[in-house]
């Protein structure tokens, strides 16, 4: 199994989870983060005092797929969350040694 | 004669329609997404900045210049505050508490109106375009409306009856809400993506608010410390209460569970609706006019589903149409006994068909009024202006890409560094 992990706009998550249930997918997990990367921070301003906010929120999106639908997975992730702006996040796959479902005990392929 | 009660209420009494523009602010603020809290907080929040400087400069004067003309729009008289002192002012507003007070009054109600329609056009509206139409509309629109029925124009004159603003304030916004939103657009990703509310505590917070401010709104408007002004309040009291009722149990039928976003929603539909009422009818018939209007609405903001227009947070399901129930009810309910000001009584006390039909005229011109000159307003700013917030900011958020802040900051990871 892989475990296939995207860092997304917060505005495209509606669209990444479509395409990825559109697809057959059962499941994945979010979560809100922070982080920075080429895209740098914005600026506010409070009572005329600007602070640069340097970590900007994204969304984490990660799904246990079987071997062979790792790339197929990554690649939809890709073209949804895309915008084609700067800050548009990343994908990455990486190996899953085990998984098991904790209901009933399943373990490997058919715990995805 | 200035009398120290009457003043004494109605100085009081503004200061409770004054509150309800922040009960508004966090009731539709909790209904947002959490990027967009702050956008809706400050939109209403700056209609009391501008619009009280563009009452006293000319809205004021345009709706209460030449009162009793049975006329479509006052005059300059008033215009810069002129002639607006402590005295009680020209003979037939008939007041007794100094005429600055009354335009102070009249002031929070010129407040609220506009910043009504911000529910509808929620998540999207440029901050610039926004103080350009709620400054043009008040001018434009509210004054004229106002003159018409609180300062014995032609629809007053007609013998149309609204106590605190039903056709004035309700109607006349909603429609301008339909106008403005079929200018501007829905909501990129409406109505496939959920855009459930952030914080319903903050819409509870926000609906407290507007109910007891409400008080102020409809008893105030007896514009006395008697017994019309204690008949209002009770009948202001009941309708909200019945409102709630009336549309918790569509929900519960309907949904299968009553929710805190169907009684908030309840509860103010029942204030719009006893609003153009409030002054006139007695007995039960708050607590009919609420329940209806809790029943309609609930019924009402399912069309924009059908209809495909996204008025973000139902002011026209809940003000409009709870302001034409109200309007077209007080035809049935109006008495005499409650307000010697009622000359042509409800269906329901005899008193024929005449009011409802001249409540029907009110509603009805109202609409058209407000509605054609909105489309025109926001479609002028539109193309000089933008009335929308570009692709980029939409996504970003309101409260980042208009006002450069964030409404939410919790924990410690910000990572603020200051630059200047």
């Amino acid at each position: 199994m892989k475990l296939v992990t995207a860092i997304i706009k917060p505005h495209k998550l509606d669209d990444v989870k479509d395409a990825l249930k559109a697809a057959g997918l059962t499941g994945m997990t979010v979560d809100e983060v922070k982080g920075f990367g080429r895209q740098g921070g914005k600026t506010e301003i409070y009572r005329g005092a600007e602070y640069v906010v340097d970590l900007l929120p994204k969304v984490r999106v990660e799904t246990i797929v079987p071997d062979e639908l790792a790339d197929q997975v990554a690649d939809i992730i890709v073209t949804a969350a895309r915008t084609g702006k700067i800050g548009d996040g990343k994908v990455w796959i990486t190996s899953v040694d085990k998984l098991i479902r904790i209901r009933t005990g399943e373990v490997g392929n058919d715990a995805v | 004669m200035i009398d120290a009660g009457d003043t004494a209420w109605m100085l009081m009494a503004t200061g409770l329609v004054l509150f309800m523009t922040p009960g508004l602010a966090f009731f539709y603020a909790g209904m947002v997404r959490s990027k967009n809290v702050l956008g809706m907080l400050m939109q209403n929040f700056f209609a009391m900045g501008l619009l009280a400087i563009v009452w006293v400069l000319i809205g004021f004067s345009l709706a209460f210049g030449n009162a009793g003309d049975g006329g479509w729009i006052g005059n300059f008289d008033f215009a810069w505050m002129r002639q607006i002192g402590a005295e009680v002012g020209p003979e037939w507003f008939g007041l007794s508490i100094p005429f600055v007070l009354f335009c102070a009054y009249q002031m929070t109600f010129a407040i609220i109106t506009p910043a009504l329609i911000t529910g509808a056009t929620a998540d999207r509206m440029k901050f610039k375009a926004y103080a350009i139409f709620i400054a043009v509309w008040l001018v434009v629109v509210y004054a004229p409306v106002a003159h018409w029925v609180f300062a014995g124009g032609w629809l007053a004159k007609l013998g149309a009856l609204d106590f605190a603003g039903g056709a004035v304030v309700h109607i006349n916004a909603g429609a301008a809400a339909l106008a403005v939103i079929i200018v501007l657009g829905k909501r990129k990703g409406w109505p496939r993506e959920g855009m459930h509310p952030h914080s319903l505590p903050l819409t509870m917070l926000g609906t407290g608010i507007l109910w007891f401010g409400w008080f102020g709104f409809n008893a105030g408007s007896a514009l006395h410390a008697d017994g019309v002004a204690a008949q209002a309040l009770m009948n202001t009291f009941l309708a909200a209460s019945a409102g709630m009722l009336g549309w918790l149990l569509v929900e519960r039928i309907k949904d299968g569970k009553p929710t805190t976003l169907g009684a908030a929603s309840g509860a103010v539909a029942g204030l719009v609706a006893i609003t153009p009422c409030a002054g006139f009818v007695g007995g039960m018939s708050p607590i009919l006019i609420g329940f209806a209007a809790g029943v309609l609405c609930v019924l009402a903001i399912g069309l924009k589903f059908r209809f495909k227009y996204d008025d973000s947070l139902d002011v026209i399901g809940v003000h409009l149409v709870g302001g034409i129930v109200g309007a077209l009810l007080l035809g049935f309910f109006a008495d005499s006994k409650v307000n010697k000001i009622v000359v042509n009584e409800g269906v329901f006390l005899g008193g024929g068909f005449k009011l409802l039909w001249f409540q029907f005229v009110a509603s009805a011109v109202t609409f058209a009024f407000s509605f054609v000159l909105s489309f025109a307003i926001a479609k002028v700013i539109d193309k000089f202006v933008g009335l929308r917030v570009s692709s980029e900011d939409e996504d970003e958020g309101l409260d980042y890409s208009q006002h450069a802040e964030t409404a939410y900051s919790f924990g410690n990871t910000g990572s603020m560094d200051r630059l200047s």
